[in-house]
């Protein structure tokens, strides 16, 4: 599986957000996307995520399931968590595994240290419980690409670690990583893009 | 199919949980209906001519007060866009989300409305007719209703909005809903009007859905 991006371009409210940008990602490989605060992570995130049209240029996945969308083939953790306060942990992970088409939520509870929370509310979640509770939806079903936008904002060390665990695993599973980050997560990139420095060139 | 009951039982748990389920439904078509004799005063007779008109009115009320909560709550918490990236089409999400509803809200009150028809003296021979034509049109007023919702789906405080765009709509439902509870042509179940209700909540089944999938999608991108 390749996730090939060429000639990129986003706009956003008739601004121009980048241009001219491609990448190429091969099965087993993380991209690592830098840059400062509005230089286009999250858009570069939603465009592969299909939630927005290119300006220019296209993405392609070479290898995928032919009826599925890019989208399809994806986990996508962004800053909305996509969980329900009214429901508890367990419930939270039931309706995504049987959303999604069948998950393992054992996993995914011990993938997150969600064990002994399990059958609290939501509701009663701190923000970086909440965080991990979403983050496990990635070892709930099993997805080639994964996006991850700021993955650890709100975590502990410990959580962190097991984040990091997860992509670990991920990779060596032939999966791709795609994350914007601004703390250093331990596992080596395979490439990165920065696109603050890109920005100031283009300017 | 599991895609479908996941999102079905999700729902139904939600709307128990946070109060917007049957319960708040039923207590305000229970409101409308007393507070009514109370304004007109007790004359039977025309208590008994304007009730099912007046339970067809209290019945989209009820369904348009919950209406605008249909798709907000996934909207803003980002499980919509989530679901997009799911294995079932948006439209059939959309489905479920409206059938959801009205086993939340229409069906409960078309089931409830004889009991509260007695409160307007309700002539009992209409029973039949009105429970079967009320659970119907429910349906096309539930679908109607989660189109408004998905077209005011970014827009805070959307409820007014929802109900001006979507009465208009609900205004042959409630013409053949009141014909075909009301007796005109007999006491058979199965009149014209009945039969055009139905025709109407079969076009809403198969419209909607895509209308309401093309209007959250633009919210979306």
């Amino acid at each position: 599986m390749k996730l090939v991006a060429e000639d990129l371009s986003c706009e956003r409210g008739g601004r121009a957000v980048f241009s001219g940008l491609g990448f190429s990602l091969e099965a087993g490989q993380l991209l690592l996307l830098k840059g400062p605060n509005g230089s286009g992570k999250t858009s570069l995130l939603r465009l592969i995520a299909g939630f927005a049209e290119p300006a220019g240029g296209d993405i392609r996945l070479e290898g995928g399931h032919a009826d599925l969308t890019i989208g399809q083939h994806c986990h996508l953790m962004q800053h909305q968590d996509a969980v329900k306060s009214a429901l508890t942990v367990e419930e939270n992970l039931t309706f995504w595994a049987g959303f999604l088409g069948g998950g393992d939520i054992e996993a995914a509870l011990a993938a997150l240290g969600l064990d002994r929370l399990r059958s609290t509310s939501a509701a009663y979640l701190s923000a970086g419980q909440r965080r991990r509770l979403s983050l496990s939806r990635l070892a709930l079903v099993p997805r080639p690409i994964w996006l991850l936008d700021e993955p650890s904002v709100g975590l502990d060390a410990a959580s962190l670690e097991r984040l990091e665990g997860l992509i670990a695993t991920q990779l060596a599973s032939g999966g791709l990583v795609i994350a914007s980050t601004h703390v250093a997560i331990g596992i080596e990139a395979s490439s990165e893009l920065d696109l603050g420095a890109r920005a100031e060139v283009a300017a | 199919m599991s895609v479908l009951a996941a999102l079905i039982r999700r729902d139904l748990l939600l709307a128990l949980r946070q109060g917007t389920g049957a319960g708040t439904a039923l207590g305000f078509f229970l409101t409308v209906m007393v507070l009514l004799p109370l304004g007109i005063g007790p004359d039977q007779a025309l208590l008994q001519r304007i009730a099912p008109g007046a339970l067809w009115i209290a019945l989209l009320l009820s369904v348009l007060l919950s209406s605008d909560r249909i798709f907000q709550a996934d909207y803003e918490d980002g499980s919509l866009e989530l679901m997009t990236m799911g294995p079932a089409a948006l439209e059939i999400v959309v489905t479920m989300k409206g059938l959801a509803h009205w086993l939340t809200t229409g069906l409960p009150l078309a089931i409830a409305a004889p009991l509260l028809g007695f409160l307007l003296n309700l002539d009992p021979a209409l029973i039949g007719p009105l429970v079967v034509a009320m659970g119907l049109g429910s349906v096309a007023l539930s679908l109607l209703a989660s189109l408004g919702a998905a077209v005011t789906v970014g827009i805070r405080r959307g409820g007014l909005l929802v109900a001006l765009l979507i009465l208009p709509l609900y205004v042959p439902v409630v013409i053949f809903g009141v014909a075909a509870s009301s007796g005109i042509g007999g006491l058979d179940i199965a009149t014209p009007s009945l039969l055009i209700l139905a025709a109407i909540a079969l076009v809403a089944l198969v419209t909607v859905p895509f209308a309401a999938a093309a209007a959250l999608r633009a919210y979306m991108h």
